[in-house]
């Protein structure tokens, strides 16, 4: 298979979630390539408009839905500009699923610290979904979100639907606040000492933007989580998503390809790196 | 190892029409040496040498009837395998808003390249490591051009000030990775084969073996061409050596030169980057197209609304770092073969040998 060759989806619905967040659900036309289609919780796929372009997304949707894949995405450039037009019924090409996902495995037994931020919950959801499926492979479990504005939280329902299940805690967090929110006003890293994990057996995987992500795994090793057991989704400009183009590199990683989830050992020598 | 005398030119060129080769080889067009396809033997870069330094490069004719006296020109392979511009795939619209995905590969008849140098044939394997191993799959634009090459090396007699393949271990001569292995001697050329096919055709010229004269010229030759390299890269380079000095002062003052203009990256044989570009047609058609890239572009590392490296000397101690530090990792080895070409095409002359030994804190 022609790994730079996109392969037909159907727009099979759309929910807006927010002003400028919208999610696609997707479904490749060919059957034989929807049923042989599996990706892992962390991984993204290239979502191809003909005459526009093509861009990296993290695929958002629960990894045991076998009907759909779906795809939440906020409007900054030109292409996803036109993907938020597409309506059900429109086609795109879709390449993928590309790079290492989170490290399922080696989170089973422990407990979970998920911490996101802006739209970083996305890539998360997926994985959130498969720990829920599976809750008693893993110990307690914490989602700590953090937004900029608390209205910009995403799917109220379901934060609200994860912290009614057992051995599970919601935190959410807003560096502005307007009107009723059930968080804090501040930073991820003031919910740390509300997680009641076991800091010396908890994994944590996160995803947002890289200044959050740094203080939040600095702040977590400060109370004792073990520097492997942490794991970041990295964003860098992925455009073959097969470690070819070179765009995406972090020092010798190609993020599309060795990543985008790392374990923080992996980035510690360069993250503090303007540049890198 | 044979002789094949320079008047027996052709010999060589009609063999390999025979068998069924096109012929690629360097020629003088516009002030320098590129490599295209070759008519006539007579095209050759004859008495020609080519003088080199930081930010210069002149032709001049060197008075000696042979074709082989320069160093090398501003491309080695790169295009030939890794084209500046390929087509990737064609999407067609049908009539009810359908899709159709359509692979362009190129169609490559077997070529011969005449006179590529050691230092190509270094950068050639590591575009192989990289297109081919370096993925999931081989790519397939690169592994079609790349199939049906067949390479007539020509070992470097003649390097230019700018040349330091002695330092990285890929040049002056070569001992594997070649079909067939020419080195010039007055008079004509010592011919080795290194592979199947350089052995047919070695076979179907006739040639005659060489004299004991002529092997001690070679590596005379060879001996030569090693000594009179006076740049290298520093004995401390080795993996880790340019990424545990990210803070080093030194790396402001290329940036301060450097005028972000890329050269360096579309002249060095080793460098990968590329970018896809969209070519819609009025028709509802649309290409997809690969380009050469370069890190020094402050696209090259945007995402989602910024630019990670805005300022010039991140972008020299990006292109740096992954050359000559983060190969290592990648493919086993430096990224560097020496080729030179960085220092002699770079507009204001930096020279990555001397960049280097600064910030390796050794004396050049």
């Amino acid at each position: 298979m022609n790994p730079l060759l996109p392969r037909e989806a159907e727009v099979i619905g759309r929910d807006q979630e927010s002003p400028t967040i919208f999610s696609l659900h997707l479904r490749f036309t060919d059957a034989r390539v929807a049923a042989g289609w599996h990706f892992e919780p962390g991984q993204f796929n290239m979502l191809y408009m003909a005459g526009i372009g093509e861009v990296p997304i993290s695929i958002s949707s629960d990894p045991d839905d076998e009907e759909r894949f779906s795809h939440t995405i906020r409007v900054v450039g030109r292409e996803t500009r036109a993907l938020a037009r597409l309506q059900p019924g429109d086609r795109i090409g879709v390449r993928g699923p590309f790079g290492r996902g989170w490290p399922l495995e080696r989170l089973e037994g422990r407990d979970v610290a998920v911490v996101t931020g802006g739209l970083g919950c996305a890539p998360t959801v997926a994985l959130i979904d498969y720990l829920m499926h599976r809750r008693r492979r893993f110990g307690r479990v914490a989602i700590v979100q953090g937004v900029k504005h608390s209205e910009d939280l995403l799917w109220r329902e379901r934060y609200d639907e994860w912290g009614r299940r057992p051995e599970t805690r919601v935190l959410l967090a807003a560096d502005v606040v307007r009107g009723k929110w059930p968080g804090i006003q501040g930073p991820v890293t003031a919910l740390f000492d509300r997680l009641e994990l076991d800091f010396g057996n908890t994994a944590s995987v996160m995803c947002g933007p890289q200044p959050m992500m740094v203080a939040a795994a600095h702040g977590l090793m400060e109370r004792g989580v073990v520097a492997r057991r942490i794991w970041l989704s990295m964003e860098r400009n992925m455009q073959c998503a097969v470690g070819l183009c070179g765009h995406c590199q972090f020092g010798s990683a190609f993020v599309c390809r060795d990543g985008p989830v790392f374990s923080w050992p992996e980035l510690e020598p360069l993250i503090h790196q303007k540049g890198f | 190892m044979y002789w094949l005398a320079h008047q027996q030119m052709d010999r060589l060129t009609a063999t390999l029409e025979d068998a069924g080769y096109r012929i690629v080889g360097p020629q003088v067009r516009e002030g320098a040496i590129v490599y295209d396809l070759l008519a006539d033997p007579a095209d050759l870069p004859w008495g020609v040498e080519v003088e080199q330094g930081p930010g210069r490069v002149r032709l001049r004719e060197s008075g000696v009837a042979a074709c082989f006296q320069w160093a090398n020109g501003p491309q080695g392979l790169k295009p030939l395998v890794f084209a500046p511009e390929e087509p990737l795939w064609r999407v067609e619209r049908d009539g009810d808003g359908g899709l159709r995905f359509r692979a362009t590969l190129p169609d490559c008849p077997p070529r011969a390249v005449i006179g590529v140098r050691p230092c190509d044939v270094a950068a050639l394997r590591l575009q192989d490591r990289h297109f081919l191993g370096g993925g999931a799959a081989p790519e397939p634009h690169y592994a079609s051009r790349r199939e049906r090459l067949l390479l007539v090396v020509v070992e470097c007699g003649h390097p230019a000030s700018t040349c330091f393949c002695a330092s990285t271990g890929d040049g002056p001569g070569l001992r594997e990775g070649y079909d067939l292995r020419l080195t010039e001697l007055e008079g004509g050329c010592v011919v080795a084969a290194g592979s199947a096919a350089g052995r047919r055709l070695v076979r179907t010229m006739g040639l005659p073996e060489v004299t004991a004269a002529q092997a001690s010229a070679r590596r005379a030759l060879l001996a030569r061409a090693r000594a009179a390299q006076s740049r290298r890269l520093p004995e401390g380079l080795v993996e880790g050596a340019l990424f545990r000095r990210l803070d080093h002062p030194h790396w402001q003052g290329p940036g301060d030169r450097c005028l972000a203009c890329g050269n360096c990256t579309a002249v060095c044989p080793t460098c990968f980057c590329h970018r896809p570009q969209e070519r819609p047609s009025l028709e509802g058609e649309s290409e997809r197209v690969r380009l050469w890239d370069s890190c020094f572009t402050p696209e090259h590392s945007y995402i989602a609304g910024r630019v990670l490296r805005e300022a010039v000397h991140l972008r020299y101690r990006q292109w740096l770092t992954h050359k000559l530090d983060g190969w290592y990792r990648q493919y086993g080895r430096s990224g560097c073969v020496g080729c030179g070409r960085c220092i002699a095409w770079c507009p204001v002359g930096i020279d990555l040998t001397a960049e280097t030994m600064a910030i390796l804190g050794e004396a050049s």
